[in-house]
């Protein structure tokens, strides 16, 4: 019998701030690899991007990987990873799957496998993989000139994998077909069809808090709380 | 002197809640938030309604549970609450109805926080406690009418509701008349355009605009109680599309399955038999 390979799903990006649209990412990505048969989902990555990275309206890192926390309390099987924001500088994702793939192989209980023996588990020959978790926007942002670097963009596909969560107004199978190096990975690239249309976004919730509207049942409870209690997106131009 | 002479609203919100999800939740922010920014109004209160199970809609599951969960999902609000009058009724009840009784709920309650302490008219000592009670009693009443009169009940809801009114036989005229004439409409719609539409091409509508707040919602929110029913039918995770206390309680109770989405199939929904009945006699 043919044993599920173990899959670890990491979500690079903003979380400025984190909202359940991009929870909802990790539990459609989940559902569908399982859904395949080929894949069990063992954990899931979220890694705020770093500071340096200079995006307009980006809340300082400590915050972001706060409210990710506060967010991914009731969760038991996604973590927030502060590592990425932790660097001196900005780095590119790849490398970010690089950092978290030796992490995961340097965490396997290899030996333990081995010894008992067991059917059920994983098994030393099932290595994890680490696929790179987004949504359909960020696929086509492959498309952007000099936002990726060719070689990185077939790294991730060939090395990696991706996960890509559907988004309205998005095509994702039309960008795979209009990029060589992506049409070559194609298998590597699972496509999550989000059945419920959410399109909570992080800038919207930004504007609505800065005008003084609500955003409950958008983000965790506690997440809003954490906002409000240290006065974030308040006014345009925060920190 | 301060002009508050804002109306105290309260967002009444029917439907089957079958189950609640953060849709409906949202709902009510965004209904609050906009009715607030007007300056005309204070929303003081909203209430979920969720509909009795005599209402025979396919899928309905008892209200015993859907009032327990739309319970589990308000726990942590200052201002919503549910409120069980309707689910518990015997018989399917008209909107108009519900809204009618919330109103008159309100007003029975406006009345007894207005009406004067008795006044004491002993002589002798009592006098002076008499007279004091007497001001502080008048004083209350005046800052009362000051700001406002009664709460008013407003129905809360999707487009889709306020495009069913053109469904034949699932509403009657003069209930629509009602609703939008007594009491007022507050629709949260993505598509206003058609909203508005819809409105223009009814003359009941149309009368009573002004009585019909449209609310646009940026930020499409797709989940419906039948994807979310769809989803668990297949396993599928609803995590963050309705509040985890909810999310639990389904899952603890199985609540969704084949077997009860199959509930009254085969089975006229209520307003459409009650249609027809009156139509034969």
């Amino acid at each position: 019998m043919k044993s599920r390979i173990p899959v670890v799903l990491l979500a690079c990006g903003s979380f400025n701030p984190i909202t359940n649209m991009h929870l909802r990412l990790f539990e459609v990505a989940r559902d569908h690899l399982h859904q395949t048969g080929r894949y069990q989902v063992i954990g899931g990555i979220i890694s705020p991007v770093n500071d340096n990275y200079g995006k307009k309206d980006l809340v300082a890192a400590r915050h972001r990987v706060a409210m990710a926390r506060l967010a991914l309390q009731t969760s038991d099987w996604i973590q927030v990873d502060p590592w990425e924001s932790e660097q001196v500088q900005w780095m590119e994702t790849v490398k970010v799957l690089r950092h978290h793939h030796s992490e995961l192989l340097r965490s396997l209980p290899w030996k333990e496998g081995l010894d008992q023996g067991k059917v059920d588990s994983p098994g030393p020959a099932a290595v994890p993989e680490l696929k790179l978790l987004c949504g359909a926007d960020v696929l086509k942002t492959f498309q952007t000139p000099n936002l990726w670097k060719d070689k990185h963009i077939q790294e991730i596909v060939e090395k990696f994998g991706l996960v890509c969560v559907d988004r309205a107004g998005h095509d994702p199978k039309g960008y795979i077909l209009g990029s060589p190096i992506l049409q070559r990975y194609q298998d590597n690239i699972h496509l999550a069809r989000e059945p419920v249309q959410n399109e909570i976004s992080a800038t919207y919730i930004r504007r609505a808090l800065g005008q003084g509207q609500s955003v409950k049942y958008l983000l965790p409870d506690a997440v809003i709380a954490y906002i409000k209690e240290h006065d974030l997106y308040t006014s345009p131009g925060e920190e | 002197m301060e002009n508050s002479e804002k109306t105290e609203v309260v967002l009444l919100a029917c439907g089957s809640f079958n189950p609640i999800t953060n849709m409906h939740l949202r709902l009510f922010e965004l209904a609050k938030d906009y009715m607030n920014g007007t300056g005309k109004y204070e929303v003081i209160k909203g209430i979920i309604s969720p509909v009795g199970d005599a209402y025979k809609k396919k899928g309905l599951i008892s209200a015993h549970h859907r009032v327990i969960m739309a319970e589990l999902a308000t726990k942590n609000s200052k201002w919503l609450e549910v409120d069980t009058w309707e689910s518990l009724q015997q018989d399917w009840i008209e909107t108009a109805t519900v809204l009618r009784h919330h109103q008159e709920k309100l007003e029975a309650s406006s009345c007894d926080q207005q009406q004067d302490s008795p006044v004491l008219e002993r002589p002798g000592r009592k006098r002076k406690w008499a007279e004091q009670r007497q001001d502080f009693s008048q004083k209350k009443s005046l800052e009362q009418t000051k700001t406002k009169g009664v709460p008013k009940v407003k129905l809360l809801c999707g487009a889709d509701l306020l495009e069913s009114f053109g469904v034949p036989n699932l509403w009657k005229g003069e209930d629509i008349a009602k609703i939008v004439g007594d009491y007022g409409l507050i629709c949260i719609t993505r598509a206003g355009n058609d909203a508005q539409k819809f409105i223009y091409e009814s003359d009941v509508l149309w009368k009573h605009q002004n009585n019909i707040h449209l609310v646009n919602e940026w930020i499409t929110n797709d989940i419906s109680s039948t994807k979310i029913r769809r989803a668990l039918r297949r396993g599928q995770s609803i995590r963050y599309l309705v509040p985890d206390l909810v999310q639990e309680y389904i899952e603890k109770h199985s609540l969704y399955s084949s077997e009860s989405e199959e509930r009254n199939v085969g089975v006229i929904l209520a307003p459409l038999q009650r249609k027809t009945a009156e139509a034969d006699t």
